[in-house]
């Protein structure tokens, strides 16, 4: 009995690594864990960034072909045929800054969305922070995002050279808070739905239609100015409409900024990266069970 | 600091059926209207309600499992399948959370539940090292530490910059293990990844696992193979349906297990395929000592009596012939021994008998092997059941030295014994 009596203490006094239990802090992202797979991210990154593209001719250069084929259609299709309105803004450059800006936001969405599915088989056999892989997504697509961004600013230099009036503006510094906005509210929402999809394969396909949907929500396409009225009120309760518009003004010189805009979309984004938390933290203990 | 480096305490794990969802939220509706009817749920597979310790809409995968493991042992995990090893194994890794209790651990586990997890077809066998590595937790600096090391187990250097779905499948398997194993954890734990590659290649496993424990690493390891196990492990742990039914020196585990689970298997001589006049049924199969017991395992080295039980439905039969055939677990034939080879036949059989074939020194090494039977006469098949009966081969003291378990690693599927000396 005594001999019991010291081993059980000696038990409790031990320093344990690891202690795996029935719940988790659903707030807590356990981000020295995420900071310690550092390794791993980039080598997902890497991956991502490599294989893609492997078996095709023009391997990276589809970076630049994407937004570029997009701008085409929509100058032809919304500018040419349709006559819409862009601010007096070349056509050309006002739908590439829409596109480039709203690229990384829906990529980084659909991509994030897919994260517990389509990781199911390496989830299921082995533990690693399994926010890893949507923040090497984010990383990704900050890769692509920068080649498209810089092939746009050489698109408003040819433009400018050939005599466009263009007003790049002191907005451009917050280019970064943009990014990491956009970041935010794509992985946001991006593991809600990837949470949610563990249970309800339908909102795999939903994301893709509503996706496409919330970019007619943006001013992608149309600008603030020319929306109906009756309509303004749910551009405005879209966040991404304030990233929008001020990346277009920064760099066009045309479209609105407000910094109370801005704040609402930081808030907006606060939200739904504590929501998305929880979620994650609920859903990550047991989705093996469900998938 | 005691000694103890992984404390599990009143694990459990349930698993609840109906309420986790079906996939589709048109099938979650259909489930919950038919419990509103008071309908059984529709999406519950048939057969499903004998499954497991089952409470109400609750399976419980594991049920208040307590045990600890010392720094440095092997502790080996058996039970039939669905008895919650892979359970425990999947919290262990963190793969998904229990329901109630806590796993304790000290010190890096890393486990390998699957070799080859995160392996990308398109990347070089390079890459692909350091991805496996880095998903397994370790760091870059540590995969290029050993990188050489890991090219040269998988005897893959020649490709190590070609993608590996160029790769063989056996080249394949050995870049994944020998990735996992040069992990250096001070736990490891191993679900059944032996039941891939060839004979060769497990034994490389096994040997490699060994060599972790020596090192004052500690293993946990799950296995369908008694000889593995027999090998490995000094303590072993039985699971039956989620609950830990026993837990003790190998030996006696290993021994409790086959007798419980030999009770199922006279059935599959009398309700198989077959072929043959008819004239005669091969109907049950077990093993007996010298002094008539009836014996789980064969020992390697040690005689055993095979009895074949039979149905007679013929009064003329004249000149039988039994034959045996023993097979590796993948059914590959090892050895066929029909009684004319010793030139015994039987005749006059009563309707219901047995033969018995008494061997003197059993020649297989440790493992699982399958027995499968035919009986002819004058040169006419009376019985040959499609049906194999499970063998299990255990090892003691075979080469009479009082050590028996170093060895098994790299001595075959056959055990030889002979006198040795030199002459000049």
């Amino acid at each position: 009995m005594h001999i019991d009596t010291d081993s059980r203490i000696e038990h409790l006094q031990d320093r344990w690594d690891l202690d795996i239990g029935p719940s988790r802090n659903l707030l807590d992202l356990r981000l020295g864990e995420l900071w310690r797979a550092r390794d791993l991210i980039l080598l997902f990154v890497r991956r991502d960034f490599v294989a893609v593209y492997k078996q095709t001719i023009l391997g990276p250069l589809w970076y630049l072909i994407q937004p570029l084929l997009t701008t085409i259609i929509f100058t032809f299709i919304f500018g040419s045929v349709a006559k819409l309105p862009t601010d007096g803004l070349p056509q050309f450059l006002f739908y590439m800054s829409g596109t480039v800006i709203w690229t990384y936001f829906a990529s980084c969405l659909t991509m994030t969305s897919d994260t517990f599915i389509s990781n199911a088989n390496l989830f299921g056999k082995v533990y690693f922070p399994r926010l890893a892989v949507p923040v090497s997504i984010l990383i990704t697509n900050l890769i692509a995002f920068a080649i498209q961004f810089a092939f746009f600013l050489a698109f408003m230099g040819y433009f400018v050279l050939h005599g466009s009036v263009l007003h790049p503006n002191e907005w451009m510094l917050l280019t970064p808070v943009l990014i990491l906005l956009m970041a935010g509210l794509g992985l946001g929402l991006g593991i809600i739905v990837s949470s949610l999809t563990t249970k309800y394969r339908d909102l795999r396909f939903l994301v893709q239609f509503g996706v496409t949907l919330l970019m007619y929500a943006t001013p992608v396409i149309l600008p603030i100015s020319s929306f109906p009225k009756r309509f303004l009120w749910i551009i405005q309760a879209n966040p991404m409409t304030p990233i929008v518009e001020t990346f277009r003004y920064a760099f066009l010189g045309a479209g609105t900024v407000s910094l109370p805009d801005l704040a609402y979309s930081f808030g907006f984004m606060l939200v739904v990266l504590c929501i998305g938390t929880v979620i994650f933290n609920r859903v990550e203990a047991t989705f093996m069970d469900t998938v | 600091m005691s000694n103890t480096v992984i404390s599990i305490e009143n694990l459990s794990k349930a698993y609840r059926l109906g309420q986790i969802g079906t996939g589709t939220l048109s099938r979650d509706i259909n489930v919950w209207w038919a419990k509103a009817r008071g309908k059984p749920n529709p999406m519950l597979k048939i057969g499903e309600k004998e499954h497991g310790n089952r409470d109400g809409e609750t399976i419980w995968a594991l049920k208040d499992v307590n045990f600890t493991v010392e720094r440095g042992k092997a502790l080996g995990i058996i039970g039939r399948n669905g008895a919650g090893k892979s359970t425990l194994l999947k919290i262990l890794s963190r793969v998904t959370a229990p329901t109630s209790g806590h796993a304790r651990v000290k010190g890096r586990i890393a486990s390998l539940l699957e070799v080859g997890t995160g392996f990308h077809p398109d990347l070089t066998g390079r890459e692909n090292i350091y991805l496996n590595g880095a998903i397994l937790g370790m760091t870059k600096q540590e995969v290029r530490r050993k990188l050489d090391e890991i090219v040269a187990f998988a005897e893959i250097a020649q490709f190590l910059d070609t993608p590996v779905k160029r790769y063989s499948s056996g080249m394949y398997v050995r870049l994944a293990f020998a990735v996992a194993a040069h992990l250096d954890p001070e736990i490891l734990v191993v679900d059944e990844v032996l039941a891939v590659g060839d004979a060769g290649f497990q034994k490389k496993c096994l040997g490699k696992m060994g060599d972790v424990t020596k090192e004052g690493r500690t293993v946990l390891f799950v296995s369908h193979n008694m000889g593995a196990i027999q090998n490995l492990c000094s303590r072993v742990l039985l699971f039956d349906r989620g609950e830990l039914a026993l837990t003790g020196e190998t030996r006696n585990v290993v021994d409790h297990y086959l007798k419980t689970s030999y009770q199922d298997q006279t059935i599959d001589l009398n309700n198989c395929r077959r072929s043959g006049s008819g004239d005669l049924h091969v109907t049950s199969f077990h093993l007996e000592s010298l002094d008539g017991q009836k014996q789980m395992s064969a020992v390697s080295g040690e005689p055993v009596i095979f009895v074949i039980g039979y149905e007679n439905y013929s009064k003329t039969l004249r000149k039988v012939s039994v034959g045996f055939s023993i097979h590796t677990s993948n059914e590959v034939s090892l050895s066929i021994y029909y009684s004319h080879y010793s030139n015994f036949y039987f005749d006059d059989l009563s309707p219901h008998g047995e033969f018995r074939c008494m061997i003197p020194e059993f020649p297989f090494s440790p493992g699982n092997y399958l027995v499968g039977f035919r009986v002819i006469a004058n040169g006419i098949e009376l019985d040959w059941p499609k049906a194999f009966i499970p063998l299990t081969v255990v090892m003691e003291d075979f080469y009479g030295v009082g050590n028996f378990n170093n060895f098994v690693v790299n001595s075959g599927q056959i055990l030889l014994k002979g006198i040795w000396n030199s002459s000049k």
